[in-house]
């Protein structure tokens, strides 16, 4: 995995993190007044917050615009939604077999029953 | 038709632990059965484009494993090894884990098999890793179940702005 995606995945621990990411998906770009207001916690706190993601590559701040509104960096994010569900496949694929052997096995038990039966 | 299982996957939050939970629909001694024998366990563990050869395998409390993966056609081989610190059957496997990517580290892998009606099992398969850096590489830090619907969710909705 790349360090950006690590430091993307790491970022995204933080529930209040994974929320203000969540927003700027549902919503479009927000300024940071906006993203504070339901958070029963200080503009500053959630500045913190998006200075982790800013970092993280997840979201950008314009420089030129007075709200400097927050722009979520999508293609951050579906990096990380391409490699979970890689990650997720890898194992998902690794039970399917799984599931496959023991399904054999169950003909095979079968079978030693019924000769063991027939003897 | 039969749906499949789904697969949980889990970190812990906090700890660099991994915990991944399916069921099978097998009883526990069964699944047990493939988890411990290395024929069996040679035909899952690895992708059907990867030849696995069990070099060494004593599942036995205190025993050792050693397998190594190959591709047909190429040069890849990648060894996997470890000890199994405790097997009690149809209960509860404990093993290190280790491969030559990285040799220097290594997982404490606890695989518990719980019996469920109709003959079927759970399988719980927890591996503790040496830091929350590697766990987060290994997968996606804080990948609960719900952090995992989330990102389901703003895929869907990064799709439709597409």
């Amino acid at each position: 995995m790349t360090d950006q995606l690590s430091r993307a995945f790491q970022a995204l621990a933080d529930p209040t993190r994974r929320d203000l990411v969540a927003r700027l998906a549902a919503d479009g770009d927000a300024s940071v007044g906006d993203l504070a207001a339901p958070y029963d916690v200080t503009v500053q706190a959630v500045s913190k917050h998006l200075k982790v993601l800013e970092e993280a590559g997840l979201v950008s701040r314009s420089r030129d615009a007075q709200r400097r509104p927050v722009h979520l960096e999508a293609e951050v994010l579906d990096l990380m939604t391409k490699w979970i569900a890689r990650y997720r496949q890898q194992v998902e694929e690794r039970f399917s077999r799984l599931d496959a052997v023991l399904a054999a096995m169950d003909e095979s038990d079968d079978n030693d029953e019924a000769e063991g039966a027939a003897s | 038709m039969k749906t499949q299982n789904q697969t949980q996957i889990e970190a812990v939050p906090d700890l660099p632990v991994i915990r991944i939970i399916r069921e099978f629909e097998a009883p526990p001694e069964r699944v047990f059965r493939a988890f411990v024998d290395p024929e069996l366990f040679a035909q899952w563990c690895g992708p059907r484009s990867i030849d696995t050869t069990v070099d060494r395998w004593d599942a036995r409390t205190g025993g050792e494993w050693r397998y190594t993966a190959s591709r047909a056609g190429d040069d890849f081989t990648m060894g996997f090894w470890g000890s199994f610190h405790e097997v009690r059957p149809a209960e509860r496997i404990v093993q290190t884990w280790a491969f030559d990517g990285n040799p220097d580290g290594v997982s404490l892998e606890t695989m518990t098999f719980e019996e469920l009606d109709g003959g079927r099992c759970r399988v719980t398969a927890q591996s503790v890793v040496e830091s929350m850096e590697i766990r987060d590489q290994m997968m996606a830090s804080g990948m609960e179940t719900g952090v995992l619907e989330g990102y389901e969710q703003l895929d869907e909705l990064l799709e439709g702005e597409r």
